[in-house]
């Protein structure tokens, strides 16, 4: 710590930090556009200088840049400097010769870093008389909107969008006043986080192009605190509504998840909320193929309950996708013994034992912050950035770290971000990745091993035996895997904070065994490691703690006409089992109840389909796969702009007809019951209450809004349709208000916000006054409560080494792997997502190619007894020969492992709707 | 080449013979020859070349060789004028620290500036030999000449010596029996001024875009590929044999008393005097003698101003050419000696005029990597245009006196902008009339006041 004294006061500061990051974190305004709490300072803009003196005689002082500035002990500085304050806004001065004068019409205008650093400075007279320098722009794709007029040059986009991300497409080209940031050429950003340059720029020359089709000030928009359900890492975002749309969706801050960062999925994946053809009124269907009638609510909880009660045992189907609140309320209607998690087997049980190893492995579940700090990292038999991409970004970064503890022996400070990396050049700590294709992060890898899954679990058995000698020997170990197997035990056990990454994605619980196994050679050598497992689905882990049976047994027991009704969760069976053995099971339940907020397949078999609310509209928690039990809120209420809707949460609708089976009155049930009651009844989820708040929660006497206050035309929203205006709907279910009235301010710490705004800080650059220090905590801890935590006892190594892989001879076997864009179920729905993802390509070694006579870019042929699909063909070396990977969401239908024939294809697979790989809802 | 090329073809004019041109009195140029024909490796060593080699890596230490520069106190003449011992003395070097480069700076794109082309063309392998004896001194594994893209001769006679001494043994592996191993890579820029600077002189031998990099940590401590880096100046770097050959009180005795700084220094002239050119002399020699060398201002003219070494340094007058041409003198004048070439202006140039274009310069080899350059400059060039076509506005004056301070030193992220206000600042101070003669306007009509919004 160190005393700094500023203006005349004194403060106590980390010593460490520079003189920027010293000041905004105690709350004291400095303008700046360059630095970035996660990127460090590069002193180039020169927007935050202060006035430095020597000591207390000193007078004159000198200008320095705060952001470069080292914070030491007894420095005096000055903010309030006359010479300071006019430095400053000269440089804003300069910084707007150039830039338009088109706030009115531009879309950052309102949550923009340069108006809020624009009027702190004061700068409102334009004295340049002569030309502006002009841009013209680029198309980069389906995400982002390109305005380079608007530019003020502070380098922040390249230095996320490369060093931070790792992407190579988009660059600084030109020199002196007319520096040009862009792709070489038009076209789609490469990265799959480029969404964050919406944010991290701090003018509007990279805007939103989904929220620009739809664009909405960010005054005007209704926020909740939200968590994104499009993959399983549990990114805290803020969507924003308008006319009951979700318009945006930006990152919310949190200090041990996402931090400043989305993936592109999780920030454009939000489009399937507002698609025309989601259902919004129940529908009843007399007959199997009958069209469907519309009902009122009443009449379709009359008719589902009935139907319910007249059935001799009602099977329910939950959804890893939907809240454990909805899944307790379904598992509350059917009964314990009635109950399946709707995940298909092979995956439950992944699911089960990644569960059980976060328990038993001995090695702590890390969070994304303190994956970060880890300083040697094995990936076995997951592509993170496909998977769980936030994640991934955050191995990155522990991958790089090694830059800054190099840069720290040198007395560099780690903030010194260019001088990091000039220092630390390529070494980077040690990353193995075991991957039967190319990963996305194969560039910063010292080894990338290209393996079938069998022969990955076996490469990971043979690390645990290499770490301790009592875990299993891999018998007849191939030489090369052995070789690599040292290596990375090696590195491993030189680590302080070795870190294995493994998961479901290729179903296969051989490797997480040996991933486990890993975990528990290094807890028995005492390594303070991590063990990161990546389930698939947002509330995988929470459903698989709340228990229940597979998918299979679910359409056994209908099969074996154990059960003649079926209640479906938010779950689209299509998605998880072949369509063949679905139509089957469905074709013998005499009653189908189905409730989701897409128009799935699954809904069009219903015989009642219920409208069921999406994250958007709903409240509950779900839990992460770092096992953080997250709350997320409603942000708008379908039915106030749209009032013939009949919208409910799952968990409402099920209460109902719970309710109704029994033959009981309906009475109204809020979330904070639900949860409770879920809380109470799965002692293991027990801590989900304290995810966030309850209803009753109020700051200064007042709920939250959820409207910032300058939020306008509240009044009219409606006049279209009627011009008397209702009163605004009223939540019962958590502390915000659908409204701009109730507490949005900084200065109390809270957990839940639903937007960040404080006074002059409209951009997102608000998320500093809420941070304990920035980039550091929310001031009143991060949200969220960790529900899967190592439990001591004595653990046996695994013995589940499987043979080596060795091809078949007459079948090829598909491996279906995680797709970021297209390859989850919703997301997929939403047409930038769709645009982005383009064709499904299938991958085969060049060899395999070569003996089913595919050239790159042909076509294959994909024979099941179920169809044939043709998918164009990328070669890769080094990839397993005798398997096909084909991403995931392309069919339903085809699944890891299945034997298959393959035939060169003649078709061109593209522009074929039945043929193509391409995801189309 | 043919004879007519060869006459049309611009030559380094040194203008001192070689009577005059000694070993004991001109350290650089002694070996040169009248007609300008380069100097290589025979003759080289004929002349003592390499001596300093031989002697140096098998007598002394490093720390030895670095004593000696500090004793001769050699200060930098690329310009800075920061004393190349005590750079050398603060490069990182010894246990776990990986051995790292020197770079010579070659890059000479100072306006008025043509000295290190006259050492680089007509001998090479002194540049080569001072490169070995720093390389020597700081431990350096490897060395790149950074090349002005221009300068074609001096490339070639470069890759010629860099051969030459490769295959004599003075650059590999064990130079002179000393086990000492060191070569030299040719590196030629692609032409840009900020290339001078040495950070990014480093940046752009990376690959990078030639950006400066922000200062501490220095390139002794993380240079080029985050190795320790030193980068001196062509000059700095020929001087470097003579010192270890003679010793660094004979060289600092070059000077007489005419300054405290060692040595001598190759000034010239450019502009409009009679005879342009560049001489070795002491450093410490005025301004009047060099002018007189140089046979004075054109006839019909008066000396008006001059800038002391190039056009990042600021304007002097005719009353400072008393003045020792060295760093402190000329520093406590107001201006910089930088590198010691005097660009003279007479009375029949418009130093309006004169500014545009050195602003156009300056603007022009912004990086764009700091606020005040990049966008400061341009400003400067678009209020000079317009006061030189006398349509400035009444305030087009203060606020190049504002944009002035505002570029100044520790405002800006390297030296590049300070560089450019240095003479413009100047030159509003001692030509504040030529200035003002371009302004014909009252200051445009004021925007109407908004309409107050109401608070934050």
């Amino acid at each position: 710590m160190a005393t700094i004294h500023v203006d005349g006061r004194s403060y106590s500061v980390d010593g460490a930090d520079n003189l920027l990051h010293a000041c905004l974190s105690l709350g004291l305004d400095i303008p700046y556009f360059c630095w970035h709490p996660a990127m460090g300072s590069v002193g180039a803009c020169r927007q935050c200088a202060v006035k430095q003196f020597k000591d207390a005689d000193d007078d004159k002082g000198m200008l320095v840049m705060s952001c470069m500035a080292p914070v030491q002990n007894d420095a005096r500085i000055s903010i309030d400097d006359e010479e300071a304050r006019e430095f400053r806004a000269s440089v804003v001065e300069w910084l707007m010769i150039n830039h338009p004068h088109d706030c009115p019409v531009c879309e950052e205008g309102g949550h923009c870093h340069l108006q809020d650093m624009t009027v702190m400075t004061g700068h409102d007279r334009r004295r340049y008389r002569f030309r502006k320098r002009t841009h013209r722009n680029q198309y980069l794709g389906p995400f982002i909107a390109h305005e380079m007029n608007r530019c003020i040059t502070c380098y922040r986009c390249v230095r996320f969008y490369n060093d931070y991300a790792g992407g190579t497409d988009l660059g600084a080209f030109g020199a002196n006043n007319n520096v040009y940031f862009g792709r070489y050429e038009e076209g789609t950003l490469e990265s799959e986080f480029s969404g964050n340059l919406t944010e991290v720029c701090p003018t509007g020359v990279f805007t939103d192009q989904a929220h620009s089709d739809r664009y909405t000030r960010k005054w005007d928009l209704q926020f909740a605190p939200g968590i994104c359900h499009q993959c399983a890492v549990g990114c805290n975002i803020s969507p924003g509504e308008r006319y009951g749309e979700i318009r945006r969706i930006e990152n919310r801050y949190h200090g041990e998840v996402n931090r400043f960062f989305l993936c592109d999925r999780g920030r454009f994946g939000y489009g399937y909320v507002n698609r025309k053809d989601r259902p919004t009124q129940p529908e009843w269907r007399a007959e199997p193929e009958a069209e469907p009638v519309t009902l009122d609510v009443n009449a379709a909880l009359d008719r589902g309950s009935d139907a319910l009660r007249d059935a001799y045992r009602v099977i329910g189907i939950g959804s890893p996708r939907a809240s454990l609140e909805s899944n307790h309320q379904l598992r509350d209607l059917v009964g314990e013994g009635n109950f399946s998690t709707g995940i298909a087997a092979d995956e439950l049980a992944c699911l089960e034992l990644m569960a059980d190893l976060n328990r038993t492995c001995g090695l702590p579940t890390p969070n994304l912050r303190d994956i970060e700090e880890h300083d040697a990292v094995l990936v076995l038999g997951e592509d993170l950035i496909q998977s769980a991409a936030r994640l991934g970004l955050s191995v990155r970064q522990a991958v790089l770290g090694r830059r800054e503890a190099l840069a720290e022996d040198r007395g560099i400070p780690t903030w010194n971000a260019e001088a990091v990396k000039t220092l630390g050049q390529d070494s980077r700590y040690p990353l193995f990745v075991a991957y039967p294709v190319a990963t996305g992060l194969d560039g910063i890898a010292e080894n990338r091993l290209r393996l079938a899954p069998d022969d990955i679990a076996r490469l990971g058995h043979a690390v645990a035996h290499r770490i301790d000698a009592s875990a299993p020997e891999v018998p007849g170990l191939e030489a090369p895997l052995a070789e690599a197997a040292n290596r990375m035990a090696e590195a491993l056990l030189a680590a302080t904070r070795p870190l294995v990454v493994s998961g479901g994605s290729l179903n296969s619980t051989a490797i997480l065994d040996a991933a486990g196994n890993i975990a528990r050679a290094l807890s028995r050598r005492a390594r303070m490691g991590g063990l990161a497992l990546v389930r698939r689905e947002a509330n995988s882990t929470g459903l698989q703690m709340m228990g229940g049976q597979t998918l299979e047994w679910a359409l056994e027991q209908l099969e074996a006409e154990q059960a003649d009704a079926l209640v479906i969760l938010e779950n689209d069976l299509y998605e998880r089992l072949p369509a063949r053995r679905v139509d089957h099971a469905l074709s013998r339940a005499r009653t189908v109840v189905v409730l989701d907020h897409q128009r799935t397949p699954t809904l069009e078999r219903a015989t009642l389909a219920l409208p069921a609310a999406s994250f958007a509209e709903a409240d509950g928690t779900l839990v992460s796969l770092e096992g953080r039990a997250q709350r997320f809120f409603q942000v708008y209420d379908p039915g106030y702009i749209r009032p013939e809707t009949r919208i409910r949460e799952s968990w409402r609708w099920l209460h109902a007809l719970a309710a109704g089976r029994r033959r009981e009155s309906i009475s109204d049930i809020t979330l904070d019951q639900v949860t409770r009651d879920c809380a109470w009844r799965h002692p293991a989820l027990a801590g989900m209450v304290g995810a966030a708040p309850g209803a009753d929660y109020r700051v200064q006497g007042v709920k939250l809004a959820r409207e910032p206050h300058r939020y306008s035309g509240r009044t009219a929203m409606r006049a279209n349709i009627n011009v008397s205006e209702p009163r605004t709907p009223q939540d019962p279910d958590t502390p915000f208000a659908f409204s701009m009235e109730g507490y949005n301010g900084f200065d109390r710490p809270r957990q839940s916000v639903a937007f960040a705004w404080a006074p002059g800080w409209n951009s997102p650059q608000a998320w500093n006054k809420f941070t304990d220090e920035v980039g550091g905590h929310l001031r009143a801890g991060d949200p969220g409560i960790r529900l899967l935590e190592p439990v001591p006892g004595r653990y046996v190594y695994s013995s589940n080494i499987p043979q080596a892989y060795r091809r078949s001879d007459d079948e090829w076997r598909l491996v279906i792997l995680p797709r970021l864009f297209g390859g989850e179920e919703t997301s997929a729905r939403a047409e930038p997502i769709q645009a982005r993802a383009g064709q499904a390509l299938a991958v085969l070694s060049p060899e395999d190619a070569g003996a089913l006579n595919i050239a790159d870019g042909g076509g294959v042929r994909v024979i099941t007894d179920d169809g044939q699909w043709v998918f164009p063909v990328r070669t890769e070396a080094g990839c397993p020969s005798g398997l096909l990977f084909i991403p995931a969401g392309a069919y339903a239908a085809l699944r890891s492992g299945m034997p298959v024939s393959l035939a060169a294809s003649g078709d061109t697979p593209r522009d074929d709707k039945g043929l193509t790989g391409e995801v189309r809802p | 080449m043919t004879d007519a090329l060869s006459r049309l073809r611009y030559r380094c004019q040194l203008r001192q013979d070689a009577d005059e041109r000694r070993e004991e009195t001109h350290p650089l140029t002694w070996r040169l020859h009248d007609d300008g024909t380069p100097v290589f490796l025979k003759e080289y060593e004929d002349k003592d070349g390499y001596a300093a080699v031989r002697h140096t890596l098998n007598e002394q230490t490093g720390a030895q060789v670095i004593d000696a520069m500090k004793t001769a106190n050699v200060r930098g003449r690329g310009g800075a004028g920061f004393s190349a011992g005590v750079k050398w003395s603060l490069t990182l070097q010894g246990d776990g620290m990986p051995r790292g480069y020197i770079v010579c700076n070659a890059d000479e794109m100072e306006p008025g500036t043509f000295k290190d082309r006259l050492l680089m063309e007509q001998t090479p392998h002194l540049l080569i030999e001072g490169m070995i004896l720093a390389a020597y001194a700081n431990n350096a594994r490897y060395g790149y000449i950074f090349l002005r893209g221009e300068y074609i001769e001096a490339a070639n006679h470069i890759t010629r010596a860099l051969k030459e001494a490769r295959d004599a043994g003075w650059l590999g592996a064990d130079i002179a029996g000393s086990g000492f191993d060191f070569d030299i890579a040719l590196h030629t820029g692609a032409g840009r001024y900020i290339c001078g600077e040495e950070t990014a002189l480093i940046n752009s031998l990376e690959g990078q875009r030639a950006n400066p990099r922000a200062k501490p940590p220095f390139p002794g401590q993380s240079g080029a590929w985050g190795k320790p880096t030193v980068v001196n100046n062509v000059e700095t770097l020929c001087n470097v044999p003579a010192v270890l050959r003679h010793g660094a009180e004979w060289y600092q005795g070059l000077s007489g008393q005419l300054s405290n700084d060692g040595g001598t220094k190759l000034y010239g002239v450019s502009g409009r005097a009679k005879r342009t050119g560049l001489w070795e002399l002491p450093i410490g020699t005025s301004g009047t003698e060099l002018l007189d060398r140089a046979g004075g201002i054109r006839d019909g003219e008066q000396l008006k101003a001059w800038l002391p070494g190039g056009g990042s340094t600021g304007f002097l007058l005719p009353e400072h050419l008393e003045l020792p041409l060295d760093f402190d003198s000329i520093g406590k004048a107001g201006s910089r000696m930088g590198t010691g070439l005097l660009t003279v202006v007479t009375d029949q140039q418009s130093i309006v005029s004169l500014m545009r274009n050195l602003e156009a310069f300056f603007a022009r080899e912004s990086c764009g990597w700091c606020t005040p350059c990049r966008d400061g400059l341009p400003w400067t060039v678009k209020i000079l245009q317009a006061l030189e076509r006398g349509e400035g506005e009444q305030g087009d004056i203060e606020m190049l006196d504002k944009l002035a301070t505002d570029l100044g030193p520790g405002r800006t992220f390297c030296a590049h902008a300070p560089g450019a206000a240095m003479p413009l600042s100047s030159a509003l101070q001692y030509f504040r009339d030529e200035f003002e003669r371009g302004v014909r306007h009252e200051t445009g009509p004021a925007h109407a006041d908004p309409i107050p919004v109401g608070e934050v």
